[in-house]
């Protein structure tokens, strides 16, 4: 069954073609947002508990608090004497899917562990912050919770984390205040040897 | 006067008016940007200075530093001198405006005949800046401004003729002491609102601001110049508002009159509030289309202005020259 709705075209009223109650209406909106806005400045520019004027953030001096969960730059996490959490189990490079991770195994000195990553580098240019290195790890030795978010740089180095780098405590604590400035004269001085692995792979 | 005094009271005024010019469109910039952002739910310039008042300060040092671009394809000397003539009438029209008894550059007694005289040299500028541009966008926008502030100079004059007809002067002085008593805007309303119309059509402001209708004309008449030469395109326009909010407040809103403040005061106060209602109109707004505003132009408002003058004639002057 086909229905047919037939739509009346409103006939605007001789008052109303004028267009007159309707520019008043527009005058009556734009006025409201003006000195509500306004009046909520004054009031808390004299101390009264007014609702937000307005909600823009400020975004450099105020953040937006983000999820714990939220996947930012990676750190590697330490054990109580320092040393890094991580046993070198290659568990998290095999499950990386940009394979921006490049771990270079170590004997360990102490024998309670039989390795330890000598070098621990993530490319963060390549990092799709999938999360997958974090749900690999068996030992709770990389997390994604700096909640670093900001990744401005000038060269591509700045984007290559060294261990040191990565163990460096960033905390949930510290979030937002880390700024990459923060690190990025530190990170020019440190000589970054990429350990090709897949080169090293097809060599044996 | 002595030719010493003269040239004294010259530079006097020629000082003041050039600091009122710049300091005027200063505050302007900064009053749209906050009086918009408020209206749309944003927070407008917050960073230099206290409230950001100083950004537009910063902006002009930072067009007085940018490099003066000349294209290859402008005609060279009407290039260089329409922001020139474009700007020229902003301080002459600054200094026929009287700012309270006694107070001001100069008080003519042709006063308002001038300031209609004068405001459309700023059309040839802008004619001038799209005609030498080269430019297809800069020649319709200036074609555009020129053709409505022709029009919308008719019932603006037909507007004042009534005013002037009821003060029996076209002295600013004496306009703003016949409404001692009773402000203009209350015995001639029509004459008001046509007036007030024209004034927002002739600064080339939204809604009529189709000579620089950026959505399909870049940005008009100014769209090749650059630096100081665009600079001077936007302090004339302020200084535009300024001027004819100015002549509203003269003309309809009993000028300096009011109680207990001092009279320049009063000036000054009713004329940024007249400013106020022009960037609220602005924020409210969309742009007409070139035909509807020139069939508003010529249909509604000069009839109206024809009618008003006719009707106000009779019932102020009727029969008997006061």
């Amino acid at each position: 069954m086909i229905t047919v709705k037939v739509l009346k075209t409103v006939e605007l009223s001789a008052w109303q073609k004028t267009y007159y109650p309707e520019l008043w209406k527009g005058m009556v909106v734009t006025s409201r947002h003006f000195f509500v806005n306004l009046a909520r400045f004054a009031g808390r520019a004299v101390g009264m508990k007014t609702k937000r004027p307005i909600v823009t953030i400020q975004y450099p001096e105020e953040r937006r608090p983000i999820s714990p969960r939220w996947r930012a730059r990676h750190r590697l996490m330490q054990r109580p004497d320092g040393s890094p959490r991580c046993v070198a189990c290659m568990m998290c490079e095999t499950a990386c899917p940009d394979k921006c991770i490049y771990i270079t195994a170590g004997e360990s000195l102490d024998g309670r562990i039989e390795k330890y990553p000598v070098a621990f580098e993530i490319d963060l240019l390549r990092c799709c912050f999938c999360g997958l290195c974090v749900e690999a790890c068996p030992e709770d030795a990389i997390r994604m919770d700096t909640g670093y978010v900001e990744f401005g740089g000038y060269s591509r180095g700045e984007y290559y984390m060294d261990r040191e780098f990565l163990l460096k405590d960033l905390g949930m604590e510290d979030k937002g205040r880390t700024t990459h400035a923060q690190y990025r004269g530190e990170l020019d001085g440190v000589v970054v040897t990429r350990v090709d692995l897949l080169a090293q792979a097809k060599h044996h | 006067m002595s030719i010493v005094e003269i040239i004294i009271r010259l530079i006097i005024a020629f000082g003041a008016v050039f600091t009122f010019v710049a300091l005027n469109a200063l505050f302007l910039v900064w009053l749209e940007r906050k009086v918009s952002a408020l209206i749309q739910q944003r927070l407008g310039p917050t960073e230099v200075g206290p409230a950001g008042l100083l950004q537009t300060l910063a902006d002009a040092v930072k067009l007085m530093g940018k490099e003066l671009i000349t294209p290859t394809a402008v005609s060279r000397t009407v290039f260089f001198l329409a922001p020139i003539i474009a700007f020229l009438p902003a301080p002459l029209l600054v200094a026929a405006i009287p700012i309270a008894k006694g107070v001001g550059v100069s008080d003519l007694n042709v006063g308002a005949l001038y300031i209609l005289a004068i405001s459309n040299i700023a059309l040839l500028g802008i004619l001038m800046a799209g005609w030498s541009s080269n430019n297809k966008y800069s020649l319709l926008g200036a074609m555009r401004a020129v053709a409505q502030n022709i029009s919308y100079e008719i019932p603006m004059l037909l507007s004042l003729l009534a005013i002037i007809l009821m003060a029996g002067s076209m002295k600013f002085s004496d306009i703003v002491k016949a409404q001692e008593t009773v402000p203009f805007v209350l015995l001639q309303p029509v004459a008001f609102i046509i007036y007030f119309i024209c004034s927002i059509a002739e600064s080339n402001r939204t809604p009529f601001d189709i000579p620089e209708a950026e959505s399909e004309l870049v940005a008009g008449y100014h769209t090749e110049f650059t630096g100081m030469r665009f600079a001077l395109f936007f302090l004339a326009e302020y200084t535009q508002v300024f001027v004819l909010s100015a002549i509203v407040t003269l003309l309809f809103l009993g000028g300096w009159n009011g109680p207990l403040l001092p009279p320049a005061v009063w000036f000054f106060l009713k004329t940024y509030l007249v400013i106020f209602v022009v960037m609220w109109l602005r924020w409210t707004y969309p742009r007409l289309r070139s035909d509807q505003l020139m069939n508003f132009n010529w249909k509604m408002l000069l009839p109206a202005a024809i009618l008003n003058l006719l009707i106000s004639s009779v019932i102020y002057r009727g029969g008997f020259p006061g």
